[in-house]
């Protein structure tokens, strides 16, 4: 199908009587130029068109999204506390925060050890729970759905109440370990383990990366197993030789959403350490100390610069990921 | 689904001698029984919390920390009593009331500017389509909090502050590009042809949008809702920056009021209130699981 055939049916009413298409007796030459401004008109038509259906979400990318991230790049080199007016302080912020702030560099070392840890651990959880699920269909189903529940809710406030009151000291967890002779007390307010509390609240909403391994491993060809048995393959390595890079895509997909969605930790922490980020700042993700910083001391040049310094960790990542990824990620159809 | 598993099955048998068949299909019954009992222990550990949750809220708060364990020793529905008041005045019904309003402008905001963005993506050739195509996945891994201050203050020099518009105006936008996303991989699925029928039939842009492609993308757009109206119920920080007046607090921050004004002395009320909080998504979850997580699963797989 041709372009300019689109345009002359798309819209009759708005064609109007020019009917560019209805010119039987015209010369070779008319006729070229008859086709090329139909050809314009229907780039034309499809621009308004594709501008038209896209006007809410441009709107909301230029004036939510671009807008707020050039303005804040600009505060980002001010101190501006919302009521005085914005004052240019150049690089000052982001010095102070890597040179002043011990606030800030334990609060980005216990993010780093949060995403680096949380989600392998995760992922890991994730896909070896996916391959037992795999393993048989026949009542996987219900299984399927249970594990991916605290993807859902995990985020919320209700989860963290319980979690808080699941770790803390006689609560469910710190009573069962006693059982086995290991007595920590509670973990919310223990310095070493309310950190570890969280990755576990992390690592227990496994889920929804699951559910996406899951989908991948039912769209490696059985034949490959098959000939990988023949070759006489064990299960250790029909997973490295097949699996893993079959599913290598999947993996790339989850790492990269899972590591950004674990740097934004945000409710669960403010909710467990009462908002304070406490015990001794270990709850004091990036998120809560940006908050604090920003809305609560009213900060907002120095949240700005915090925002930006992970906006460019996060890039930073993804180029790495992305560019990696042509090493390690196999596109089905694609030869090694 | 069944089909793969009769493929299996037959190759399976196929691979095996005739001899020790029965060796085999006894070990496969062995493996199975093991593999119910993993993936059960799994499940019981996983789905603990929320169990505990469910029981724990008929405790007395003075069990709390005192009874580890799941039964209550004299259970009560005290708890429910207590919170069903609400907090500071404020009858619990209005926090719910509050969530369901702002939940349900979610949706139909998500619904409405998501669809036009991925049929304008999915099928409108205009220029630029590509660049901001990557634009839209990129706002995707872009961290909030670069455009959460910056957002802040434009509501508040409008003076839209304490009004639900900061948590809804984005939604009728679509900032979330998850939707858009799940949309566009929804509607390239679907055959040009009926496009193209239709356009020779006459058709245009938006009647190809209203009469085909708003039809068939039915079940992706039952999945948005359910997840637009979890993410906006669950939503934690927007409220917690936009809203000021106890009355207009959606469920998570009033929550918040209760956890504060009880944690000392009354978790029975926390717990009960937090369980009533969650109700919602768990009866969505059970009935509507099967979008949900299906939802989930085409999210991460072209095609």
């Amino acid at each position: 199908m041709t372009i300019e055939n689109t345009a002359a049916v798309t819209q009759p009413t708005t064609a109007g009587p020019a009917g560019d298409g209805s010119a039987p007796a015209v010369s070779p030459r008319i006729r070229r130029a008859s086709v090329s401004t139909g050809r314009q008109r229907a780039n034309r038509r499809e621009n308004v068109a594709g501008y038209g259906f896209l006007l809410p979400w441009l709107i909301g990318f230029l004036g939510l999204t671009l807008g707020p991230m050039i303005y804040s790049l600009y505060l980002s080199f001010t101190k501006y506390n919302l009521f005085a007016a914005p004052k240019f302080v150049g690089f000052d912020n982001y010095i102070r925060m890597f040179t002043e702030d011990p606030q800030y560099m334990q609060s980005v070392q216990i993010t780093l050890v949060y995403v680096l840890v949380g989600t392998p651990v995760k992922l890991a959880a994730a896909l070896g729970i996916a391959m037992l699920l795999n393993y048989r269909n026949k009542g996987s189903g219900f299984f399927r759905s249970s594990f991916y529940a605290p993807s859902l809710i995990g985020a919320s406030v209700s989860v963290a109440i319980v979690w808080r009151a699941m770790f803390s000291g006689g609560g469910p967890v710190d009573t069962s370990l006693s059982f086995f002779g290991i007595n920590l007390g509670g973990w919310v307010g223990n310095v070493a383990l309310v950190l570890p509390m969280m990755i576990l609240l992390a690592v227990w909403q496994f889920g929804a990366p699951m559910v996406i391994f899951l989908a991948g491993l039912k769209q490696v060809p059985q034949e490959l197993y098959e000939a990988a048995e023949v070759d006489g393959a064990g299960p250790f390595r029909k997973f490295r030789s097949v699996t893993l890079p079959m599913l290598s895509s999947v993996i790339f997909f989850n790492l990269l959403l899972e590591t950004i969605h674990a740097f934004q930790v945000f409710a669960s922490a403010y909710i467990i350490s009462n908002g304070s980020g406490g015990p001794a700042g270990m709850t004091n993700f990036y998120t809560v100390y940006l908050y604090k910083r920003g809305f609560a001391d009213g900060q907002m040049g120095y949240a700005a610069a915090m925002a930006w310094v992970l906006v460019i960790v996060v890039a930073i990542i993804a180029f790495i990921l992305f560019r990696t990824s042509n090493r390690w990620v196999h596109y089905a159809g694609e030869s090694k | 689904m069944s089909t793969i598993e009769v493929d299996q099955a037959e190759a399976f048998q196929v691979q095996t001698q005739p001899a020790p068949r029965r060796r085999t299909i006894k070990r496969k019954t062995v493996n199975t029984i093991i593999w119910f009992v993993v993936l059960a222990s799994i499940t019981a550990v996983i789905l603990y919390p929320l169990l505990w949750l469910v029981v724990s809220s008929f405790k007395p708060s003075s069990e709390f920390g005192q009874n580890p364990g799941l039964i209550p020793d004299n259970p009560t529905i005290n708890n429910y009593i207590k919170v069903v008041e609400g907090i500071g005045g404020i009858p619990l019904w209005r926090f719910f009331a509050n969530s369901l309003l702002i939940a349900l402008s979610a949706v139909v905001g998500i619904l409405i500017s998501a669809s036009l963005a991925a049929y304008a993506f999915a099928r409108v050739k205009f220029k630029g389509v590509g660049i901001l195509f990557a634009c839209m996945i990129g706002t995707m891994l872009l961290p909030i909090h670069v455009i959460i201050i910056p957002q802040y203050i434009m509501f508040q020099k409008l003076e839209l502050i304490d009004t639900y518009v900061p948590l809804i105006l984005p939604k009728f936008l679509a900032t979330e590009a998850f939707f858009v996303f799940l949309m566009v991989q929804f509607i390239r699925n679907i055959p040009r042809e009926l496009d193209e029928a239709a356009r020779i039939d006459g058709a245009g842009h938006l009647r190809i949008f209203f009469s085909i492609i708003v039809p068939l993308i039915k079940p992706a757009m039952i999945t948005s809702a359910i997840f637009a109206f979890i993410w906006s119920w669950n939503d934690f920080l927007g409220p917690l920056l936009y809203l000021n007046s106890p009355e207009k607090y959606p469920l998570p921050i009033a929550l918040r009021l209760y956890n504060d004004a009880s944690s000392t002395s009354d978790y029975g009320a926390t717990v009960a209130v937090s369980l009533l909080a969650l109700l919602p998504i768990l009866i969505f979850f059970v009935v509507f699981q099967r979008f949900l997580v299906d939802g989930v699963a085409t999210q991460g797989l072209k095609g």
